[in-house]
Parts: structure tokens; sequence; C-alpha cells
């Protein structure tokens, strides 16, 4: 699989983003800047983590008017890969590719910590290689990590399937204390319906060398390399 | 060159009245005069006036400054340019500064503490560096003042919203408060970079009609006399000052960093610096003066925000986020299609001249014809007189009484503002971005990064202990370049050289100087017994309001090297090991946290340092990180052995039963007393290492051994660990969130 990162102006998390996959993948990601118009040489897109556009106007929403945006709009639509974490989740969002959106931690505060993630399913190509209810943990680092969608789109998300991450407790209980940007229903990262996009707000690729704390991101990335 | 003195403009008349308004003493006016010949222009009476500004041309501190010692082997290029730099191997420079923004923290704190990230980010990426680390130290008044809390809010959220937006991770730093800081709190902000060091860039133009380049955001009238502003001390008048504050876009800062990283791998630039206290004029006049040409600008060409801004505004303005340049002609197009990529404003404001003046046209005028030589030469340098500081009396332990005990000191001291948890601080900075921090904020005594795909990394500390220094500056300036050294030996790192950032209050008064020279005394000397040299520092005086002067602040930013990163021990305590305490104890409790915190004194003589021993002492404890036996390792600094090891049992959520500590000192000043060049290590077998030290002859005992939930005390006091933690983390959000100072 060839993976290629975009880059936005005021994205700030492509090099981290640009070591979890080499270590996976084998293979530096091609860089794409968000002015180029053709994606068809690249099997997954990352959309990484940041401030695009100095999140100015609203988190992610003139990234996702980008002229890069439709060459991802017509990747999506072939069935390729996308995964967007923190801003690029709200990338994702603004564009519609997937639903909700990220609101202002409860907080007020921007939130810079360590986090349990529960993997609500392992049959995807993201999550191939965690178990379905083990808790690993993630960095978080955002100020507008809050999901939000109406109760109607929620239960959408549960029915079919399309959660794929919960803050939890490190026991993987989903508790209020364990959900520190007030997310409702304490969703952590969503799918497509036919679940090749996924919108994670914390940071897995923080975290897949144990001299930096931990390992618990890199099955993710060792997922989508074996996809 | 016209013949004609340039036409006058600004409507108010140019007198010494106005020069004074403009911070210049009679004295410098006349030096004006006699420099021009004639009445100068507004906007050459603007130029003049930041550029002899306490804080453009450091008048009151050269001479003193002087003392500091600045050269290594390792040292590439000292104080001078605009960030200090030092070999790190692998053909690898790290180049770093530390930088106040008190003043402008002070009247408008979210913008102050921004604004100050992104300046010393700029003095750093001005030289080639790509930013890797950014820590800060804060100083603010009481909690109990209801202003506190107000300033801790914005300058926190400040320092969060500029570094996280930039994507430069902030990994460390300090907080402490003291009445003294109530109107003017300390926001020092340092930055960290790496760059090859075959590949560093200087200020130094060169190349007559070589083209000066203008790129960034555009200039308004924003932080206009900022420098001024930032030389004299507060009045009543504070809140009136709030428009000479610059407002921060990290957005653009963070395009800017792309922007001139990726011109800086071409052959494009000559010179180049950022546009900080006195924007345009310092940095033209700078880049100048040290290239020994005249420069000819043309503010017509300037990107402007607003319109109608007159000269005097465009030279004086702090708007940010701006750089200066000097290319090669043949390069002007490369470098335009690089700063339109990333859709920054690229324009030739200028050319290099072989006339030695500064030449400012606009509209077709003459706004200012200065001689550069002059205007750097006969700049003021004062030699302010001095009073020496009074030295104060050792206290004797054993007649300031224990009133609560081992166990209620250690609750009272751990939950106290200057000795709880800061995570609700840290929590707010993105300490990870960027993928490469060993070791975040409270994880060590140091913060740990990794340098990017290889296995070298870099340790960094901001330290300094302003009671001590106000109780004895040339002790308390000692002492702060001592912890930071130890400090980071404490994670394993080779110390490699300090930036310094003095903070006093009005040098026109001798007992104030009197401190400052004490102080540089004390670090100079620090400096040359540990091989550990100051390359670059930033000064700010007139930290007063309404005369009350902070207490004398040199905070100390190190920077240390470990060769092989994953070496790099923390704090946190594991079970079953040996707590062995590194270093000889006296139980000093004169100036400690104990007798602030628990006695309600502030008064004695600080702790002694011996510089030799220090360096003996720190020598044994890395060599013995590094061969792998020590598995935690913590200085002991405030609070003293039993504050330590509470950190390092909070740190791995691990107990440790402590041993009865000698019968001839005080329980409270063995535990709690302040003495230097001591550590706390965990082994897995204490005599063995007890035996290396008496060999080196470095004093060592056993104190404890970890395990379990508790700490248990020699008075047979428990405590849990989780009870510690919950004292420990108890203050920041019950002060700051739910608006109590319980």
């Amino acid at each position: 699989m060839k993976a290629g990162i975009v880059i936005f102006p005021g994205i700030n998390r492509e090099r981290d983003m640009a070591i979890a996959l080499k270590q996976s993948f084998g293979v530096e990601p091609r860089m794409i800047w968000h002015k180029e118009t053709e994606l068809s040489d690249v099997d997954l897109v990352v959309i990484p983590g940041g401030f695009s556009f100095g999140d100015y106007l609203r988190c992610g929403a003139m990234a996702a008017r980008s002229p890069v945006m439709d060459a991802v709009h017509r990747h999506a639509a072939r069935g390729g890969y996308i995964l967007g974490v923190c801003n690029g989740f709200q990338v994702l969002t603004e564009a519609g590719l997937l639903p909700g959106a990220l609101l202002r931690n409860a907080s007020l505060r921007f939130l810079s910590m360590d986090c349990h993630l529960r993997v609500e399913r392992s049959d995807t190509v993201f999550t191939s290689r965690y178990q379905t209810g083990s808790t690993f943990r993630a960095v978080m680092a955002h100020g507008d990590g809050n999901f939000f969608a109406d109760d109607a789109a929620l239960n959408r998300l549960e029915q079919q399937g399309l959660v794929a991450f919960r803050y939890a407790t490190a026991s993987g209980e989903i508790a209020p204390e364990a959900n520190r940007n007030g997310s409702a229903r304490s969703i952590a990262g969503i799918l497509s319906p036919n679940r090749r996009v996924l919108g994670l707000m914390p940071h897995a690729e923080d975290l897949v060398d144990p001299l930096m704390g931990g390992t618990g991101g890199k099955p993710l990335f060792d997922s989508l390399a074996a996809a | 060159m016209p013949t004609t003195a340039p036409a006058p403009s600004g409507e108010r008349e140019i007198n010494q009245q106005l020069a004074a308004e403009f911070g210049l003493s009679a004295e410098e006016y006349a030096r004006v005069l006699n420099i021009m010949n004639r009445t100068p222009t507004l906007t050459e009476l603007g130029v003049f006036s930041v550029m002899w500004s306490e804080h453009c041309s450091y008048k009151s501190s050269k001479v003193w400054l002087k003392q500091l010692p600045t050269k290594q082997p390792w040292v590439i290029h000292g104080p001078g340019e605009n960030a200090g730099v030092v070999d790190i191997g692998d053909g690898l420079a790290a180049i770093f500064k530390m930088e106040s923004h008190n003043h402008p923290s002070f009247i408008e704190p979210y913008q102050g503490a921004a604004t100050g990230v992104g300046g010393i980010l700029r003095d750093v990426f001005t030289m080639g560096a790509r930013p890797i680390a950014n820590l800060n130290a804060l100083r603010f008044g009481s909690p109990d003042n209801p202003v506190t809390k107000r300033i801790v809010d914005g300058v926190v959220r400040g320092i969060g919203g500029y570094g996280n937006c930039v994507g430069v991770p902030t990994v460390g730093g300090e907080i402490n408060f003291h009445r003294a800081y109530d109107g003017n709190p300390l926001v020092n902000a340092m930055t960290v970079g790496i760059a090859r060091k075959d590949r560093i860039f200087l200020s130094a133009a060169a190349g007559v009609g070589n083209p000066v380049v203008y790129v960034g955001s555009k200039t308004g009238r924003d932080g206009i006399h900022g420098a001024t502003m930032a030389s004299a001390a507060f009045g009543a008048d504070a809140e009136e000052k709030r428009p000479t504050v610059q407002v921060g876009d990290p957005f653009t800062e963070k395009l800017l960093i792309e922007a001139c990283l990726e011109l800086m791998q071409t052959d494009a630039i000559v010179a180049i610096q950022d546009m900080g206290a006195a924007g345009l004029t310092s940095s033209a006049v700078e880049m100048a003066a040290k290239g020994n040409v005249g420069i000819s600008l043309n503010l017509d060409a300037v990107p402007a925000r607003e319109t109608g801004m007159t000269a005097y505004e465009f030279m004086l303005s702090e708007s940010q986020e701006r750089m200066l340049m000097v290319l090669r002609p043949d390069r002007e197009e490369l470098a335009r299609g690089i700063f339109e990529k990333w859709d920054l404003d690229f324009a030739v404001i200028g050319v290099l001249t072989d006339m030695g003046q500064l030449t400012v046209w606009h509209h077709g005028k003459l706004e200012a014809d200065i001689p550069l030589g002059p205007l750097n030469d006969q700049a003021p340098l004062y030699t302010r007189s001095t009073i020496e500081p009074p030295k104060r009396e050792k206290l004797n332990p054993a007649r300031i009484e224990d009133r609560i005990g081992l166990t209620g000191a250690l609750r009272k001291l751990i939950a106290c503002p200057d000795l709880c948890s800061r995570a609700w601080v840290w929590d707010q900075y993105d300490s990870t971005v960027g993928g490469q921090t060993v070791k975040r904020p409270g994880a060590a005594d140091a913060a740990v990064v990794k340098l990017e795909g290889l296995s070298r990394g870099l340790a960094l500390t901001t330290d300094c202990t302003p009671r001590y220094c106000f109780a004895d500056p040339e002790l308390g300036g000692c002492q702060a370049v001592v912890e930071a050294w130890r400090n980071l030996t404490s994670v394993g790192a080779r110390p490699l050289a300090i930036t310094d950032n003095m903070n006093f209050g009005n040098p026109e008064k001798p007992e104030i100087m009197g401190q400052f020279a004490a102080a540089i005394r004390g670090m100079a000397a620090a400096c040359d017994a540990l091989a550990f040299p100051v390359v670059s520092g930033n000064v700010s005086l007139y930290n007063e309001t309404g005369s009350r002067a902070i207490l004398p602040t040199p905070a100390i930013g190190g920077l240390g090297v470990l060769d092989d990163v994953t070496k790099a021990v923390g704090l946190a305590l594991q079970p079953w090991l040996d707590v062995v305490l590194i270093g000889a104890t006296v139980g000093w409790i004169g100036q400690s946290l104990w007798l602030r915190e628990v006695a309600g004194r502030e008064d004695g003589a600080p702790p002694p340092v011996d510089l030799t021993v220090e360096r003996a002492n720190g020598d044994f404890v890395r060599a013995r990180i590094l061969d792998g036996t020590i598995r935690a390792c913590h200085d002991v600094s405030d609070g003293g052995i039993l504050v330590a090891i509470a950190e390092m049992a909070m740190a791995g959520g691990t107990g440790c039963r402590l041993v009865t500590h000698p019968r001839e000192i005080p329980g409270h000043a063995f535990w709690f007393g302040e003495d230097q060049a001591r550590y706390l290590i965990a082994v897995p077998d204490g005599i063995a290492l007890i035996r290396a030290a008496d060999t080196a002859g470095v004093p060592a005992m056993r104190i404890g051994t970890s395990g379990g939930k508790d700490l248990t005390l020699p008075d047979g006091g428990t405590i849990s660990v989780d009870e510690l933690r919950r004292l420990h983390e108890a203050f920041f959000p019950a002060w700051m969130d739910r608006g109590t100072t319980g």
C-alpha cells in the first residue's frame, strides 16, 4: 500500500505521521502539497494534525475547500483509503466525508495528555492488528476535539458499527473522567459507511516507539501496512 | 546623496521635551544633536530613541555582561548573534536563546506571552535552525492577589496558543509565585533549534547594491515604541500602554519558518535578521552596522496593513512575523517564488549602499539620513553605581521550632503553589508534536528531545531560585547556573552551554545595579568551574511597578547532549530499589521553602555552593547513569530530600520506606534543608554504589528502599502515594477553574 500525506499550510504533525508510516510500511510516504490535483498514485491519503490555515475560520473549514480536496473526494468515491487525524478529522467532517463536527473541548482549554482508546471493532483495514474491546494509549493534543452529532446521526453511527474508537479508562471502561474533551458518547474515531475512511482525534502516530513512552499506536499503521 | 536636510514630518516640534517623552535623557539628546549637526526629524528621533533604549543598547548592563565566560571549544557562536550556537556532534549545531516579554505580558497577558514565544522562535530559525523545542520560565505574583489569576490564565493560554499552532513542542520550564512579582510578572521564553553546522546564517549585511528584502506579515501600527516601554518602570498608567503590545499570528509564523528554511536550502541569502524589538529600525541598522555598509530603505514598498502610515510609524512598528534579508541579486526571483508559494509577502524595500548612512525615503521625501557609525559607536554606555548587597546571617536550625512534624510539613510543602503539580499548565501545551519528545514536562529533571533519525538527544532545562538571589545575589547567580547543570546531569546529559535572561529592577538605583553585578559574578564563577559558557542572552531591566522591584531573577536556560538518548533516566521511582543520597547534608534551612511555608519566615543566608564538590558529585552521577547503574535520578532542590523522594514516588506510583536520619542533625533540617550538590538516585545495589562513591570521594548514604504504595517516614508517619498525589494536584485546578485558593 502506498501512502501520501496531504500538506495544507499550517499542518504541523506531518513529520510525526511520516515517521510512523515509514516504520510500518518500510517506505517513505509521498508528501502531497495542497494545490496538487491528482492522487491516483496513492492507495492511502493521510490528512495529518496541525492548524491548517491557522484554524482561523473554523477548524478544517478552509482546508476542506482547498484545491487538493477534489482529488480527495474522487479518491473516496473510488473506494480509496483515507485517514484523518486531529485537524485531519476536522477537515474530513468539514468536507462532508464523515458526519458530525468537532467542537471546542468541554473545558474550553487545549488538552495535551495521554488518553486510552477502546477499539470498537477489529475487522477494518485500520484496526486489524488490534483486538475488539482492547484498549491502547495514545496522545491527545487539541483544542477542538469534542465530537458532536445529533442523536439520529449518533444512533446511525452506532447501528451501522461505524464507531471505531472510544475514550476509555486504562481498563477499558467508558466513563466521563476518561472522556476529557466531552465527546458525544465518548467517540474518539469514526468510519465512513464503507469503512475505508477513518477520522481519529488522538495521535496514534506519536506513540509508535518505546523511547517516546509507548507503542500503543503502532498496530494502527501495521494494520494499514498489512491491508 | 542629497545635500539638503530631510523634510520635516510630524506635527510636533522636535525638541528636548519630545526626546524625553521618547525616553532619551538630556545628555543623550545633546549627543543626537551633535551627531546630526541639526535638529533631527521625527523619524530620526524615533530611530535614535529605540536604538539607544536599554532594551536595544544594553547601555546599563554591557560593562557587566562582558565578565561572563563565553568560550569553549564546542561554542560556534557566542553572544552577539541572534542566538547562541554550539556543536553537538554528527555535523549538527544546537541554536538557542531565552528572551523576556515581561512588560507586554503584564499589560496584555495573552498577546504578551504569545508574541514572546513568536519572537524567540524567529531569533532561532533566522540562523537556519528548525526549532525543535520551547521552554518557558514564568514568575507570577502572589496567588492571593486577584490580578495574578488573570495573568496566569492569559500567559498560559498565550504560550499554548502560539506554540501549539506553530507546531514546536513546549517541553519544559518553571513557575514561581512571589508577591514581589505582583505588578510585574516575568515571561521568559526559550527556543532550541537544530541546524547543520556548516549552514548557519548570520545577520551581517554584505555586497553594495544587493537588494534588501522584506518578508512575512504586513506592517501595522502595533507595538510602536515597544522597546522604549520595555525600558521603563510601570506607573499607574500601565493599562494605557496596551496599544504598545503587539498581536501575534502563529499561522503566519509557521509559514515563515517553512518558507525561510526552504530558502535556506539554496544559496540565495547573504544575511538575514528577524524584525524584533524596534522592528525595521533595529534589523536594518544592525545588519548594516555589522557588515560595515550603508542601507537605503524605500518605505513605499513596505507591505502595509493600514493606510496613511507615516515614516515614523513604519520604522518603529513592532508588527510580528516579519524578517529582513539581503539576497544575492540573481536569486531574487527564486526567493520570491518560495515566499509566494507560502502566501507570504515578499518585497524589495531597499538596497545596500557604500555611504555609511541609514537613509529612509517615503513618498519621495528623505525622512531620515543618519550616519550608522556614530549611531552605534556613540550609543550611550553607563557604568552605573552599585551598592554591594548585604550578607545575611546563617540560621541555626536547632533554634527554629518544628511545630507540625515531618508528615505535616510534607503535606503542606507538596501542596504549596511553588511545589505543587504543574500538570494543569503543561496539559495546555503540546509537548509531543514532532514525535521526538523522550521526557515530557515533569518526567525528569530536564526535558529530553531526540534528534530525528539519530541516536543523539538534547536535554533542556530552565532554572533560577529567586529567593536565593534576593538574599545573596552572587550566590543566587551561581546557584542558578549550577542547578541548570545539575538538572541536565540528572538525566545523564553532558551539559554544554547556557543562555541567560537577566530580569532585574531599575538599574539607576545602586542597590539594583549591585544585585546585577553580584549575580554576574556568581554566574561567571559557576560557568568557569563547570565549563558551561554563556552563548546567548537577554537583559530585562526596570521590572518595577510603583518603585517596588521584583526579586532579582537571572533565569538560566541550560542545554546538554546525550550521545545515546536511550540512556536518559527520569525521576519515576520503581519498586525494590535502594534509594541513595549523593552529596553531603548539614541541614541548611536558611531561605528554604520549609522555612517560608512552614515556619513563615523568609530569612537567613541561602545554602552555599561549592563548585568543586558540584562537579565531582555530578560527574559521578552522570557516569553511573551512562553505565546503566542508575534507574531513576532526581536532584535535591526546593523542599529538600523529603520533597524530592515524594516527587519520585508520585512520578513512579511507588512508595518508599525511609531510614532514620543522622542524629546530629535536627529532623526538619535533614529532610527539608536545601544543601546543594545533592541527588537522589535509585539503584538495584545500594551497597555497591556507595562503595564506588567512597572510592571516588563522593559522599553517599542509603536513605530508603522503594516499594509498596506508601511513603513511610522515619518518625513512623505514613502517607500513601495516592494521598500525596491528591494533595500535589489540588492547587492549580482549584485556583484556576473553581475560583478558590484552597
